[in-house]
């Protein structure tokens, strides 16, 4: 059983933390599973799981879910392929920063299995964990004010690719061609699947 | 069938929001002012939940290309000139004019909804997002179901006036703050800067200081949460906020009481008041009650009796 941190998030919410991303995802997916009623929304974080329900909700129904939530195969992860051009604007800085030769970098970002750790920022936008420590810089100094779809990042622990036209003050590695969020389809990637880029 | 003559500082469509995508990124959207919009649509006959137009500082003028049934909270109204307000009919040909807003936001509503294209399960625009349809512009048309519309007049006397007291639950990240300035954003004021939108009222008053060093790992945000980034300033997120952040919250304002913030011009000031979630509940089942008793039906118009 995890061990859980329950703290108030107003009279409609209750914010969930736990010691590690692993406990979190369990937690998450035991909570989306039960698809308890008055439940609106349930949203992962780094350390944290927040339960959004109506107005009037029992909060109690959470604590029973939550308590059973354990390693266990919740969450269907799967694994998604993304073909990526590195050709970054970033590229050449972030060789210079970490020392690294360009040919380093792709292959250091290429080679890891990375893991969605949660979604924010814009829809459809993922953190990955797994990135290699060698390329985790602190974020640009001066943010861009337009970071094109599809661009392939770096910043802190977390890799990611931009879904949508946005600012952004990530280090732009590459760019990819998969689209990421389409407002019919919804988001490619969910907490907990699993990312791989290609070369190409 | 109306067409945007005029569009407003910032008119956007509004049904209660777009739920269940959170964990993917997806912003609620839905009203700043959920009571606004609810009573506009009570006031037009409505199910709350359904779309209708959300105003910013002041209104657009439409064209009515059918007749209608309207219904407005929140801006004076004229139709081909002549005031009206609460619920009211439009002939076809009618022009609708919308002034400036009495608060920050007013809401028009219009009797069976306006239809815009869903988009995830909601018509709410996300201005941050970019989803959902696009703020009106001129020239834009606007889809209603026409429907027939019952007189119905709004009481405002029945419901609360908070006075700029707002209650706010404690947490869940007030222990990242030192004693003195949680003491210090209970007892003063906060007033409204110009930069705030959708997505949060921007305070400035008594700056906030962190009894911790080190950044908070990103966490889930509610709608109402107090943020307080690095400068010290609190922003209240509102409806059009992300669903994540990484600013420790020092509390969230209770739901009877957010559209005291959806409703804040810049340089207005609120007070903070902590309460518990036990008291927040009871706060928004008496706010329902006086609701209900604000919407008065009034007696048939005798040309229909």
């Amino acid at each position: 059983m995890a061990e859980i941190n329950w703290l108030p998030a107003g009279e409609n919410a209750v914010l969930l933390e736990v010691s590690a991303l692993a406990t979190a995802h369990q937690v998450w997916a035991a909570l989306r599973q039960a698809d308890l009623p008055g439940v609106l929304d349930v949203v992962i974080g780094a350390r944290t799981v927040l339960v959004v329900a109506e107005p009037g909700f029992d909060v109690d129904s959470v604590r029973e879910v939550a308590a059973r939530a354990g390693p266990g195969p919740d969450i269907a992860a799967r694994t998604v392929e993304i073909p990526v051009t590195y050709e970054g604007a970033d590229l050449a800085d972030v060789a210079t920063r970490t020392g690294l030769s360009t040919v380093d970098i792709v292959r250091m970002h290429s080679a890891v299995e990375y893991v969605v750790a949660f979604l924010g920022f814009a829809p459809g936008f993922a953190y990955l964990t797994g990135l290699d420590r060698a390329l985790q810089l602190p974020r640009r100094d001066i943010p861009r004010t337009r970071v094109p779809a599809g661009s392939v990042a770096v910043a802190g622990e977390y890799a990611a690719v931009y879904p949508s036209p946005s600012p952004g003050g990530w280090h732009l590695l590459g760019r990819t061609s998969v689209r990421l969020f389409d407002p019919d389809e919804g988001a490619l990637l969910g907490p907990g699947d699993r990312v791989r880029f290609v070369p190409q | 069938m109306m067409e945007v003559v005029r569009p407003g500082a910032l008119t956007t469509v509004q049904d209660a929001g777009r739920f269940g995508l959170a964990h993917l990124g997806v912003a609620s959207a839905g009203p700043a002012d959920w009571l606004g919009h609810a009573l506009a649509n009570r006031l037009a006959g409505n199910p709350e939940t359904t779309a209708a137009l959300e105003i910013t500082l002041h209104g657009p003028t439409l064209r009515c290309h059918d007749a209608a049934a309207l219904a407005v909270v929140g801006a004076p109204a004229t139709v081909d000139g002549a005031p009206v307000r609460d619920a009211f009919a439009v002939r076809r040909g009618q022009t609708v004019q919308i002034g400036q807003c009495v608060g920050a936001r007013a809401y028009l509503a219009v009797a069976g909804g306006f239809a815009a294209e869903m988009v995830l399960g909601s018509m709410s625009t996300d201005t941050m997002g970019g989803l959902g349809p696009a703020p009106l512009t001129a020239g834009h048309t606007l889809l209603a179901d026409p429907c027939l519309g019952v007189p119905r007049r709004l009481d405002p006397a029945a419901l609360p006036d908070r006075g700029g007291v707002v209650r706010v639950v404690p947490g869940p990240r007030a222990d990242w703050f030192t004693a003195a300035s949680r003491r210090a954003f209970y007892a003063k004021p906060y007033t409204a800067l110009p930069d705030s939108d959708r997505t949060g009222v921007r305070l400035t008053g008594a700056k906030l200081v962190r009894s911790r060093a080190g950044e908070l790992p990103t966490e889930g945000m509610v709608t109402g949460a107090i943020q307080v980034p690095p400068s010290g300033d609190p922003i209240v997120l509102l409806a059009g906020h992300g669903p994540t952040g990484g600013y420790p919250v020092i509390g969230v304002v209770i739901r009877a009481d957010l559209p005291v913030l959806g409703q804040l011009l810049p340089g207005q000031g609120v007070r903070f008041v902590p309460v518990t979630v036990e008291a927040a509940r009871a706060a928004y089942v008496d706010l329902r009650a006086a609701m209900g008793r604000a919407i008065l039906r009034q007696a048939l118009h005798p040309r229909f009796s």
